[in-house]
C-alpha cells in the first residue's frame, strides 16, 4: 500500500488524465466533492491525500506519505530531503524576477516573493544586495503598492504579470511537476514505487497502459 | 531579546520524561551489549573540542555546528560527530596500541539546524569504529554489527543499503572527462535528485552509447545482478577493483547470515569528500529517516598526522528508539509505608526487598492519603505496623 501526497490546486488538474494514462483511474467525484482530503483506493493499492502544495514535500520527509507529486518551484524553496524521482512535465511554469518596465535600479533594492530561500540565493549567487521580502501571495501587489520594486514568483502564461503593468525580467529556472518519495519508503517500498514511476514515466511519454 | 520563561529550552533541545529516558536506556544497553559481544570497547571523548582540529575534520558542514570561545579565544566546538574525536584519541592516546583499534562509543552530537524550529539540535548517537583495518572483512564486520543491533533491538524490515565511492566516481570518468560535470552529477545523486541528474545527462554532449550506460546506474539491480551489470559494463581497473571488493563484502555479510537484508546502491552517495570507499545507510519501518549511516574514511587520520584506515557507523539512537519493537520491561515497584517508630525495621525490610530485585519506596505513613498516592505508583503496598510487622498488603496490580 503506498500513500501519496498530491498537491491541491492547479497540478491536479492535469494529473488526473495524466495517472489515467498510466492506468489509473482516480473517482470523479474529485473534482466535485471539495472537503474531503484522503480518499482510500485499496484496488489500486493507494491511499492518497490532499495537501497545501508547500507541505508535499514536508509529508513525504516525514513518511506519512511515501511518495508526493509537487511542483520543482516548492521543492527547490522547501529543500527537504526527499527523493526526486520522475518529471511529470505537467503544470509547466518558470521562477522568474519580474519588476515595472523600464524602473530605474533602486538604492537600497527590495525583492518581494513567496519564495524567500530561492529568491535569496538566487541573488547571492550573483552578489546583489537585495532585500528579500516574504508575502504570502498576490506579490504583483508589491511593485504596484511600492512595498518591492521587483517579485521572485512563477509565471505561467504572463498574464497576470501583463494585467498589471509587470515584465519578465530574468529567467530563474523552469518548473514542472515531480515525484518525489521518502528516503525510506524508496527502499522498503522499492518495487511499488518502481511500478508507480515506470508506468506513470511511460504516461508521461505519451505511451497509454493498458 | 525576549526574556525566556521558565519552562523553554533552547531551540531544538529536549527533555526526557522517565517514560522515555528509560526507553533510550533500554535501547542504549541492548545496542551496547552487542558492540561489547562483538570485542568493541567503549570511549568517551569530550563535548567540547577545537573546532580548527576536530571540527574541521568533522563529516558535519560548519554551518550545522554549535561554536563557542574559550578565555584564550580559541574557537571550540560542541562536538557534531564522535569520529573526529575518537580520531583524534586514537591518533594521540591510543597510538601505542596494537592495531587494529575496536572502539564503540554512546554519545550526545550537535547540530545547529537550519531548516525550521522545533528540530532536534542534540542526538544521542551509539557507533563503533574499527581503526588500522583495511579491506572488506572489516567493512563487512561493521556492517554485520550494524544489522544485528537492529536484530538487537527488534526493528522490522531493516535494509542495509550500500555503494562504493570508488566505484561511483569511477563509472562516471570513464565517460565523463568534465570535472565540474562529474561533480555536478555527483552532487545531485548526494541531494538524491535523480531527475537533476538524468537532466544534467540528457544535455551533456556525451554520446548516446555513454549516457545510456550513465544511466544505467539508476537502474541497476539491486542483488549481486546488478554488481556483475556493472562489471561488464565498465573499462577501468578501478570500478572492477570496487565491484571486486563490494563482492567479497557481500560474501562475508551472507556467512553473517545477513545476506538477506542487503540493498546494492552504486548511487547512495555520503557525505562527499569524506567517505573513501564503502559508504552505507541503514533503515527500518516506522522510522522515515535512516537509522544508521557509515562506511570506510581512510583520509581522515591523515588530519591527525598518523594516516591509518579505519572505518565505523553510528547509529541515530532516537530513530532507532523510535523504529525498534523492544519493550522496556517493568520492574515490580513495592512501597513500604511505615510508622516513624518502626523505620529501622521497615529500612530493613525494604533492603531485603530490593535484594530480590524489586523496585522500593519507602515513606513514613502519615495519613491515609499517603496511601492512596502511592497505590498509584507501585503494584504492591505494605503498611506496616509500630513493631514493624506487616499489617496490612494491598495488591494494586488491577
Amino acid at each position: 500500500m503506498l500513500t501519496i501526497a498530491l498537491p491541491k490546486g492547479r497540478v491536479l488538474e492535469e494529473l488526473i488524465p495524466l495517472f489515467a494514462r498510466g492506468g489509473y483511474v482516480f473517482p470523479s467525484e474529485w473534482f466535485t466533492s471539495s472537503r474531503k482530503l484522503v480518499f482510500a483506493l485499496p484496488e489500486q493499492g493507494f491511499t492518497l491525500f490532499l495537501a497545501k502544495p508547500m507541505d508535499v514535500p514536508t509529508y513525504v520527509e516525514y513518511g506519512v506519505a511515501d511518495l508526493g507529486i509537487v511542483g520543482k518551484d516548492v521543492l527547490l524553496e522547501a529543500a527537504r530531503e526527499v527523493y526526486e524521482l520522475l518529471d511529470l512535465r505537467i503544470s509547466p511554469c518558470r521562477l522568474a524576477v519580474a519588476g515595472k518596465p523600464g524602473a530605474e535600479p533602486a538604492l537600497y533594492p527590495r525583492v518581494a516573493t513567496k519564495y524567500p530561500r530561492i529568491a535569496e540565493r538566487y541573488f547571492k549567487e550573483r552578489g546583489q544586495q537585495v532585500e528579500v521580502i516574504f508575502l504570502n501571495g498576490s506579490v504583483e501587489l508589491a511593485p504596484l503598492t511600492g512595498l518591492a520594486e521587483r517579485i521572485v514568483d512563477i509565471v505561467s502564461t504572463g498574464k497576470t504579470l501583463r494585467e498589471n503593468g509587470l515584465v519578465e525580467l530574468e529567467r530563474i529556472t523552469e518548473v514542472t511537476a515531480r515525484l518525489i518519495a521518502n528516503q525510506v519508503s524508496y527502499r522498503l517500498k522499492r518495487e511499488a514505487i518502481q511500478t508507480l514511476a515506470e508506468r506513470l514515466g511511460k504516461a508521461v511519454e505519451g505511451e497509454v497502459s493498458a | 531579546m525576549e526574556k525566556p520563561r521558565e519552562f523553554e529550552k533552547p531551540m531544538g533541545f529536549r527533555d526526557l520524561p522517565p517514560k522515555l529516558a528509560a526507553r533510550k536506556r533500554r535501547f542504549e544497553e541492548r545496542v551496547h551489549a552487542r558492540f561489547s559481544a562483538w570485542g568493541y570497547e567503549e570511549v568517551c571523548t569530550p563535548t567540547l573540542e577545537f573546532f580548527e582540529t576536530v571540527g574541521r575534520a568533522s563529516a558535519i558542514s560548519e554551518s550545522r555546528m554549535f561554536k563557542c570561545l574559550d578565555r584564550e579565544g580559541h574557537a571550540l566546538v560542541l562536538c557534531p560527530d564522535q569520529t573526529a574525536p575518537i580520531a583524534r584519541m586514537a591518533a594521540s592516546l591510543l597510538k601505542d596500541e596494537p592495531l587494529p583499534l575496536r572502539l564503540c562509543y554512546h554519545a550526545r552530537v550537535f547540530r545547529a539546524q537550519e531548516v525550521e524550529a522545533g528540530r532536534q539540535a542534540e542526538w544521542f548517537q551509539s557507533g563503533v569504529e574499527l581503526v588500522g583495518l583495511e579491506g572488506p572483512a572489516a567493512d563487512a564486520e561493521v556492517m554485520a554489527l550494524a544489522l544485528d543491533c537492529m536484530r538487537a533491538c527488534e526493528v522490522e524490515d531493516f535494509q542495509l543499503a550500500f555503494g562504493h565511492t570508488a566505484l561511483l566516481d569511477g563509472f562516471l570518468r570513464e565517460r565523463i572527462s568534465d570535472e565540474s560535470v562529474l561533480e555536478q552529477l555527483k552532487e545531485k545523486l548526494g541531494e538524491r535528485d535523480l531527475v537533476g541528474f538524468q537532466e544534467i545527462v540528457n544535455n551533456s554532449p556525451l554520446p548516446q552509447q555513454a549516457k545510456q550506460e550513465v544511466l544505467f546506474l539508476l537502474h541497476v539491480d539491486k542483488g549481486s545482478e546488478g554488481m556483475k551489470e556493472l562489471a561488464k559494463r565498465t573499462r577501468s581497473e578501478t570500478v572492477l577493483q570496487a565491484v571486486a571488493y563490494l563482492e567479497a563484502c557481500r560474501a562475508c555479510l551472507e556467512a553473517y547470515g545477513f545476506g538477506e537484508y542487503l540493498v546494492f546502491d552504486p548511487c547512495l552517495v555520503g557525505n562527499l569528500g569524506y567517505y573513501s570507499g564503502v559508504y552505507f545507510e541503514g533503515m527500518g519501518s516506522g522510522q522515515a529517516f535512516p537509522l544508521f549511516s557509515g562506511g570506510r574514511y581512510d583520509r581522515l587520520y591523515e588530519r591527525f598526522s598518523k594516516p591509518m584506515p579505519a572505518t565505523g557507523f553510528a547509529i541515530t539512537l532516537d530513530r532507532l528508539m523510535a523504529s525498534g519493537k523492544l519493550e522496556v520491561p517493568e520492574t515490580r515497584c513495592v512501597g513500604v509505608l511505615y510508622p516513624p517508630a518502626a523505620m529501622r525495621p521497615a529500612m530493613a525490610l525494604a533492603e531485603k526487598l530490593r535484594n530480590e530485585g524489586n523496585r522500593v519506596i519507602a515513606e513514613v505513613w502519615r495519613s491515609e492519603r499517603d496511601e492512596a498516592r502511592m497505590r498509584r505508583k507501585a503494584k504492591q503496598v505494605l503498611l506496616l505496623d509500630e513493631k514493624g510487622g506487616v499489617r496490612r498488603v494491598d495488591d494494586c496490580s488491577a
